[in-house]
C-alpha cells in the first residue's frame, strides 16, 4: 500500500523558452535532484505519492515551442514532438491514415481529461510495461530521438526500455521527439487493449500488428506487446515464424502461439500470468486478421470519430 | 512565490502561488470556487474536471504555475446562477446526481461533449464522462440528463 499525500511537497520550478536555456538550467541545478516533465500526467501523481526520489526542482518542458509538433513526411515517416499530447494524436488524421494502430492506442490512454495533457513522448519516457503507445510504436518499427548539452542520438524504440519504469536515458538528456519510419505506413497496422474498462484503465494485455503481404503471403510483420514483460516488446520469434509464410488460418495461429511462449507475464491484480500468455494468443492471432483484412480492403477497420 | 495571471470564468485573476501549489488548491481555497472537487488527486476521478484553454483537464494534476497566462473556466462559470446552462438545467429536471460529488465535473464533461459534439450516441456520451467517476453509480440519470440537453439544445437552437 502506497501512502499518498495529497499536497505536494515543496520544489522549485524552471520554465525553459528553448533547449539551449533547458541545458543551462539543468548544469546549475548542479546534479541536485530534478525532474523534466510535460504533461505531468505520471510525474505529479507519482509525486504525491512519493514515489521514488522527490525532485527538488521540476523543469517544464512545455515552453520550449521548438519540440511542439507533428510532421508527417512521405518517403521519410511520422516526427512527433516531445509535447505533443496523446489527444493531438488520438484526433489526427493524418496518423489514423497512415498509423492507424498508433492513433488507436494513443486514443485508449486514460481518458479525455488525461488525454488533453498527457504526451506520447511521455508516455514513452515512463516506461510502463502497460503503456498503450509502446506496443504501437514497437509494431511500428519507431525510434526514439534523444537530447543533450552534448548533442542528439537516435535510439531504436525496443533498446529505449531497460525495466519496468526504467528507460536508457542519461542524466541531463530528454527524449525531444519520437520518429515512426515511412516503411510501416499504410492501414495494416492495428492495436488491441485488453482491459476490464474501456477508459481509465491500464491494458491487462496490450497487442500491436503491423503487416505488409502480397497476394496472401507475408512480406513483413512486426508485432508489439505490452504488460506481458518487465518492458513492453517485440514479439521476434512470432514475427520469423510468419514472415515469408502464407497468410493462413493456421499459420497465424501457429505465429500466435510462438508470440504467447514469448512473452513472459508475471501474475498481478490485473490478471494472472497464465490468462495473460493465453490472451497474448488470442489477441495476437486477432491483430494479425485485423491488420490483414485493413491492407486488403485499404481501411482501418478502427475509425477515428471526428479527426482533425 | 511566483505572480500568476488565469482568467477564471471570465474574470483576470493575479495570485501570487507556490510552486506546489495545485490548479485545484488555488480554485477551491485561494478563489473560494468550491465547485471543483478534490476526489482522487492523481487524475482518475475526475472531480476536479475543469475546462483549460478549450480542452477538459484534471485540475489536481496541474500547478497553478503551468495555468499562468491561461484561461479557465469552472461549474461556476458553465451557466449563471440567474441562468443554468441546458446540462445543469437537464441534471436538475432528470435527477442526474444523487450525492452530488461527481455532479461539477460530469457538468463540466457533459458541456464540453456537447460542445464538441451536439448530438452525441448513448456510446459518445459514455465516452465522454469516462474520464468522471460517480461512487453512488448514478450513471444512467447523468447520461439521460446529458442526452435530454443535447436534445434541448438542438430544438431550441441554443448551441
Amino acid at each position: 500500500m502506497t501512502t499518498f499525500y495529497r499536497r505536494l511537497s515543496e520544489f522549485e520550478y524552471l520554465s525553459p523558452a528553448g533547449l539551449s536555456e533547458l541545458w543551462e538550467m539543468m548544469r546549475g541545478t548542479n546534479g541536485t535532484g530534478y525532474r523534466v516533465f510535460a504533461g505531468g500526467t505520471d510525474v505529479i501523481p507519482n509525486m504525491k505519492r512519493r514515489k521514488g526520489e522527490v525532485p527538488k526542482t521540476l523543469i517544464d518542458l512545455k515552453k520550449i515551442q521548438e519540440l511542439d509538433y507533428i510532421r508527417y513526411d512521405s518517403g521519410v515517416g511520422l516526427a512527433i514532438g516531445a509535447l505533443a499530447s496523446v489527444h493531438s494524436v488520438a484526433r489526427s488524421c493524418l496518423i489514423w491514415e497512415h498509423y492507424p494502430a498508433l492513433a488507436t492506442a494513443a486514443g485508449k490512454i486514460g481518458a479525455l481529461q488525461i488525454q488533453h495533457r498527457a504526451t506520447v513522448a511521455g508516455n514513452i519516457c515512463n516506461a510502463a510495461p502497460s503503456a498503450d503507445t509502446a506496443p504501437a510504436l514497437l509494431a511500428l518499427d519507431a525510434s526514439v530521438r534523444c537530447a543533450s548539452e552534448a548533442g542528439e542520438r537516435t535510439i531504436p524504440l525496443k533498446d529505449f526500455f531497460t525495466g519496468p519504469l526504467q528507460n536508457t536515458l542519461a542524466r541531463g538528456e530528454i527524449v525531444t521527439a519520437i520518429l515512426v519510419p515511412e516503411s510501416t505506413a499504410g492501414p495494416g497496422s492495428c492495436y488491441i487493449k485488453l482491459s476490464p474498462r474501456q477508459s481509465l484503465d491500464l491494458a491487462v494485455v496490450g497487442v500491436a500488428a503491423s503487416l505488409a503481404a502480397l497476394d496472401g503471403r507475408c512480406e513483413e510483420v512486426r508485432i508489439g506487446l505490452g504488460a506481458v514483460a518487465p518492458t513492453p516488446m517485440r514479439a521476434l520469434t512470432a514475427e520469423a515464424t510468419l514472415r515469408g509464410a502464407q497468410l493462413s488460418q493456421e499459420n497465424i495461429e501457429r505465429a500466435a502461439r510462438a508470440a504467447a511462449e514469448e512473452c513472459s507475464p508475471r501474475d498481478s491484480i490485473r490478471g494472472s500470468a497464465a490468462y495473460r500468455r493465453a490472451m497474448v494468443g488470442v489477441l495476437t492471432a486477432r491483430a494479425i486478421r485485423q491488420a490483414q483484412t485493413a491492407l486488403t480492403s485499404g481501411e482501418t477497420s478502427q475509425t477515428s470519430g471526428d479527426c482533425r | 512565490m511566483k505572480q500568476i495571471e488565469v482568467t477564471v470564468n471570465g474574470k483576470l485573476e493575479k495570485i501570487e502561488v507556490r510552486p506546489s501549489e495545485t490548479l485545484l488548491e488555488v480554485i477551491r481555497e485561494r478563489l473560494h470556487l468550491t465547485g471543483a472537487k478534490e476526489g482522487c488527486g492523481v487524475g482518475e476521478c475526475g472531480a476536479c474536471t475543469v475546462i483549460m484553454d478549450g480542452l477538459t483537464v484534471n485540475s489536481c494534476l496541474i500547478l497553478a504555475v503551468e495555468a499562468d497566462g491561461k484561461s479557465v473556466v469552472t461549474v461556476e462559470g458553465v451557466g449563471s446562477r440567474e441562468k443554468l446552462n441546458p446540462v445543469q438545467e437537464a441534471f436538475v429536471e432528470h435527477g442526474g446526481m444523487q450525492c452530488g460529488f461527481c455532479t461539477p465535473g460530469m457538468i463540466v464533461s457533459g458541456t464540453y461533449l456537447l460542445e464538441k459534439n451536439p448530438r452525441p450516441t448513448e456510446d459518445q456520451i459514455r465516452e465522454g464522462i469516462a474520464g468522471n467517476f460517480c461512487r453512488c453509480t448514478g450513471y444512467t440519470n447523468i447520461i439521460e440528463s446529458i442526452e435530454a440537453a443535447a436534445g434541448k439544445m438542438s430544438e431550441g437552437g441554443e448551441s
